[in-house]
């Protein structure tokens, strides 16, 4: 199993180790260890590698992870798992602005906080929140899950396309575009498997309100000038 | 980009060590910003006395003396304390309009850095390492600071475009961010009589917070107004003789780490450069909400 100390060994040689592992290798178990905040920590995996990193990061980690399994014991900076295309990022804290923002599958999941602009421009990625979100999250996004078990802060979906928001707090305000929607059970059934993947145990899939898009700012009309 | 870091000991044991601590967290920054550091230190106070840091391009010809022609010009007794181009002058807190006035005349290529009973600025265009070697940060004491490393978008890379900015007694302030109302703003200010030495859009913020605690708010009251008077994206840390606050607009795309211990509160743009505090793996680390006045001050804990 290999281990990477940050504080001994360069980035680069790590984000190398991990773009080098073979299909059908069989040390696909990395740990990191000291990353003391540093940015870009396992970015561009696209292998099913695990990746245990013991401490806080800084921006974009985990960044474009396409079929890797990483683990943050700690908190993570801007842009966590941005535009992740397959497999699990966790967070065991909170994590900083936009994360997982343009993903396009893949599952994120934090465990703390997300602060603003969660989910934004999401195109498929599914991201579970145990805590509470930031302003402006899911602006713009257009399709997957974004499920948050605490509350949400301003202007929530701005601009929203297809992705789907699931919220059991509070919100503060929805953006643009953004409605309120019917929690059916095919709902339901997304939600309760989207928990269940988060390690999310005892709590009500029928507790979330759902939220979406009014479809109104899809295409432009002069009488929705307003609106945007 | 710009990097800002600010430390607030609330654990007087660790008052050596704010030098030290502050110059890790500024060199940690360096890559946010590599054109011009600076720091603001909140060191002892010798009561009756009040601190002019002053920076000269020519520290040999201007320093050289100073003490004497100052002395010649107010009748005012004055200790100097140079380090490379900046010299903290030592006054009495009655003489020093009167030595601010005379420095005009004796070295007008002198600049004011800050006045204050407690404060002391350094700051100069450099990578922060060198800026901070030079003038031995590391080895000062204090009860908190505040540094910044610079990047530089809407005014020069010139020793006074550094940050900290001071514009009143004990006061400064670090920006990351850029803001689109300073032109305006200080016209407005200068018609209220306040004077600017740059073009720089974070003096104008600076200047904006001294003219509000000039009229009687606390600085919490001066932050919060800042969001209704001042339009564009930043994140500030300040400081005063006692206080420290935060300060994010409420787009809040400008990045912000704070940490608490029992010991101290801590401000990074970054995580990493909270990483090296003591305790920092238990600390409360938290991401300052946007549009929020985060406030600190001794004379209120005591």
């Amino acid at each position: 199993m290999p281990v990477f100390d940050l504080a001994v060994t360069p980035l680069r040689a790590l984000n190398e180790a991990l773009h080098t592992v073979g299909a059908g290798s069989n040390d696909t178990h990395f740990d990191i260890l000291n990353p003391r905040g540093a940015h870009a920590v396992a970015v561009g995996i696209d292998q099913p590698l695990t990746v245990a990193v013991k401490g806080s990061v800084g921006y974009y980690c985990a960044g474009m992870n396409d079929g890797g399994s990483v683990t943050v014991a700690g908190s993570a900076g801007p842009g966590v798992a941005e535009n992740m295309m397959s497999g699990t990022v966790v967070i065991e804290g909170d994590a900083s602005q936009y994360a997982g923002a343009t993903g396009r599958g893949g599952l994120l999941v934090i465990k703390g906080n997300a602060a603003s602009r969660c989910g934004i421009s999401m195109k498929g990625i599914d991201i579970v929140v145990h805590g509470s979100i930031g302003h402006m999250s899911a602006f713009m996004a257009q399709s997957g899950n974004l499920v948050v078990l605490g509350d949400a802060g301003e202007a929530l979906g701005d601009s929203l396309y297809e992705a789907r928001l699931f919220v059991r707090g509070s919100v503060k305000s929805l953006g643009a575009d953004c409605i309120e929607k019917e929690m059916r059970p095919e709902h339901i059934a997304i939600l309760s498997d989207l928990l269940a993947k988060a390690g999310v145990e005892g709590v009500d899939p029928a507790a979330f309100k759902r939220y979406g898009s009014a479809r109104k700012l899809y295409n432009f009309n002069i009488d929705n000038a307003d609106a945007y | 980009m710009c990097g800002i870091v600010g430390l607030f000991l609330k654990d007087k044991a660790l008052e050596p060590e704010l030098g030290r601590l502050l110059s890790d967290m500024l060199i940690t920054m360096t890559d946010r910003g590599p054109d011009s550091a600076g720091i603001a230190i909140y060191g002892a106070e010798t009561p009756g006395f009040t601190k002019i840091t002053v920076q000269s391009p020519e520290p040999a010809r201007d320093f050289a003396g100073l003490d004497d022609r100052i002395k010649a010009a107010t009748g005012t007794t004055v200790k100097i304390a140079a380090k490379a181009t900046h010299a903290v002058l030592t006054v009495a807190s009655d003489a020093v309009e009167a030595v601010r006035a005379a420095l005009g005349a004796i070295a007008p290529s002198i600049r004011v850095m800050g006045v204050g009973t407690n404060v002391e600025i350094f700051k100069e265009v450099g990578l922060p390492r060198d800026v901070v070697e030079r003038f031995g940060v590391a080895a000062m004491a204090g009860s908190h600071g505040i540094g910044h490393t610079r990047m530089a978008t809407e005014s020069a890379v010139t020793t006074l475009g550094a940050h900290p900015f001071s514009t009143g007694p004990d006061q400064c302030l670090v920006h990351n961010g850029s803001l689109s109302n300073h032109n305006n703003l200080r016209r407005e200010l200068k018609r209220l009589g306040v004077s600017f030495e740059t073009e720089n859009d974070s003096e104008v913020a600076a200047a904006y917070l001294t003219a509000a605690m000039k009229d009687g708010k606390d600085l919490g009251a001066a932050l919060t107004g800042a969001l209704d008077d001042l339009d564009g994206f930043f994140t500030f840390v300040v400081g005063t003789k006692s206080g420290f606050g935060v300060l994010r607009d409420p787009i809040a795309c400008k990045p912000a780490v704070m940490a608490e211990t029992d010991a101290y509160v801590a401000f990074g743009s970054e995580y990493r450069a909270l990483a090296g505090l003591p305790g920092i793996e238990t600390a409360r680390v938290w991401e300052p909400e946007p549009a929020t006045v985060y406030f600190w001050d001794h004379a209120k804990a005591a």
